[in-house]
């Protein structure tokens, strides 16, 4: 995962991948669309939208509930697409799979349900100073009305997690470490295998925040050995809406549910109500179908790529996005982490993010500025801000090329 | 759509790279707080009003060329004004910012008309704004932080 030390050459056929996504063909303000804001979300192929338009043509009915042909087959395409989630992430069963919104919402059920009735006073949470601020609120909130402690591990310079530091802090009284996989304002690609190895050492789980992981490398939950992996679909060239938490089942078993409703029940009286088995347990109320079919559709396209051939042009265009940044005066590069996703977030010495934003957005650059929903990553950089550019395996060299055109446009109106 | 160049004008850089009044008041009798929570703009506003004039005005903090152009542009020409003529000054500027086909006044707005290009980008009305609420706060004695969300 080195930016540039990877031998392993891209064969991917950029220009029909990007013919299979319609949104990347328009000009912006005039220019060719240059879409560098992957980690806010992504843009979907054809067969996303079509997998989406197809259900609601000839599928829409609700999930496990009608005896009709059409719930079945709503049913048979919902449950295929966990399915195709299982597979994609390598879980044991595929009722450790439990749809959800979106990232925010997958941590927060582990907050409530597994946090609310596992972390008391005393024990101690640990995050990491590069999280985004869906892994930090929700344990604060735990933290706040149970008395526990949250500890973050701090981070060097170039955006690494001080392992020394981790290691200090894991004691018998933690209760849960809960750190992302690829930080989002950096780019750092963590040693989530050490970090979970070293928190099972001492007894406690691990969630790992794989948002911005699962759209640059394979995941698999055997190799990882996290307790929970959360992630959202539109980061992954699939629909907004959808996302996904993985559990050992063993947890996922213990614990209660999050939300109460129909779906996540097996029969209701007044007197008691049995709650249903996983991964329903978890899913109250109707579901995002269509999402997780389009979720599905995305997995499809993804996996068909293959990760070897989308990771080589991934470093490529990290490699090559890095050396023209650096090689520009007055530009600075922030996150230098050895190991790195496709994620170049930088500061001007003459002009700030939203100006570089605005500027780059009139040559129809789209790439994302302010704190990135990770504000102490910047204290810890002491900047109010950054420019992030974010890659997918979409993006092609003259993409970078025009960045770099666009930065020189900033640094001329800022001379 | 006007270009870059009617957004970045000269002397809207020059506001931001040398920012006038960018400095503390000891004696300041108003101050206020503002944030952008979407990028991380921030600035400590203090106004000394005496006999209902603004004696002086200082600003404080971080903030992209615009937000820190505006605040400039702003004490420049609150300074030395009534508290009246402070408001007035605040309509004529709201008005120009979130009304793109509003006529101006440009008589009380002078040099702030630099940065009427800024209602031809959404996105920039809360960095242009910015200052102006957080004077408003100082002034009517809000003591809450002003957020743009």
């Amino acid at each position: 995962m080195t930016a540039g030390n990877r031998a392993t050459a891209s064969t991917l056929n950029l220009e029909k991948i990007r013919s299979d996504f319609p949104i990347l063909s328009q000009t912006v303000n005039g220019q060719s669309l240059v879409y560098l804001d992957n980690g806010a979300t992504s843009q979907k192929p054809q067969s996303v939208i079509d997998a989406i338009v197809d259900y609601y043509t000839t599928t829409n009915s609700n999930v496990h509930r009608g005896v009709h042909t059409l719930s079945q087959r709503a049913t048979d395409s919902y449950e295929g697409a966990r399915t195709k989630i299982q597979r994609f992430i390598n879980a044991s069963d595929d009722k450790e799979i439990i749809f959800t919104r979106n990232t925010t919402e997958g941590i927060n059920l582990v907050a409530y349900s597994y946090g609310r009735k596992n972390i008391g006073p005393g024990d101690d949470i640990i995050v990491s100073n590069m999280e985004h601020h869906s892994n930090i609120v929700p344990w604060q909130m735990l933290c706040e009305e149970n008395g526990a402690n949250l500890l973050v591990v701090p981070i060097d310079d170039t955006g690494s997690l001080v392992m020394d530091e981790y290691q200090k802090m894991l004691t018998p009284r933690t209760k849960l470490v809960s750190i992302t996989h690829v930080s989002n304002a950096l780019g750092t690609i963590q040693n989530a295998k050490q970090i979970v190895r070293m928190a099972h050492d001492i007894g406690s789980p691990v969630l790992l925040d794989g948002a911005q992981a699962v759209p640059h490398m394979p995941v698999d939950m055997q190799d990882l050995d996290c307790d929970f992996y959360v992630f959202s679909g539109h980061k992954l060239f699939g629909p907004t809406g959808i996302g996904v938490l993985y559990g050992k089942a063993e947890y996922l078993e213990a614990m209660p549910p999050f939300l109460g409703g129909g779906e996540m029940i097996k029969s209701v009286t007044f007197e008691k109500t049995i709650y249903n088995d996983l991964p329903y347990k978890f899913e109250g109320g109707t579901p995002d179908i269509a999402g997780a079919v389009g979720l599905g559709a995305a997995i499809d396209y993804v996996t068909n790529l293959g990760f070897d051939q989308i990771t080589a042009h991934e470093e490529e265009l990290l490699r090559y996005g890095t050396e023209l940044l650096s090689c520009i005066d007055g530009v600075t590069i922030v996150g230098t982490a050895a190991h790195k996703a496709g994620i170049l977030s930088f500061v001007m010495d003459k002009a700030h993010p939203h100006d570089i934003g605005t500027i780059l957005d009139e040559q129809g650059i789209a790439i994302r500025t302010g704190h990135h929903c990770a504000q102490p990553v910047m204290h810890r950089f002491q900047i109010p801000a950054t420019a992030r550019a974010s890659f997918a395996f979409y993006n092609n060299k003259e993409d970078i090329d025009a960045l770099v055109k666009g930065i020189d446009r900033v640094i001329e109106v800022f001379s | 759509m006007p270009g870059l160049s009617d957004l970045y004008q000269e002397i809207l850089l020059e506001h931001n790279s040398k920012p006038h009044n960018f400095k503390t008041i000891d004696q300041a009798n108003h101050t206020s707080e503002g944030y952008n929570p979407l990028c991380g703009d921030q600035i400590s506003l203090a106004l000394k009003v005496v006999d209902g004039v603004i004696d002086d005005v200082g600003f404080q903090g971080v903030g992209c060329a615009i937000s820190r152009a505006s605040a400039s542009m702003m004490t420049q020409s609150i300074k030395g004004q009534s508290l009246e003529k402070a408001n007035e000054i605040f309509e004529a500027f709201h008005f120009m910012i979130t009304e793109p086909d509003g006529d101006l006044d440009l008589d009380i707005l002078g040099d702030l008309e630099t940065l009427s290009g800024v209602n031809e980008y959404p996105t920039r009305i809360k960095c242009a704004i910015l200052a102006w609420h957080t004077m408003k706060a100082a002034l009517t004695g809000d003591e809450d932080p002003i957020s743009t969300e």
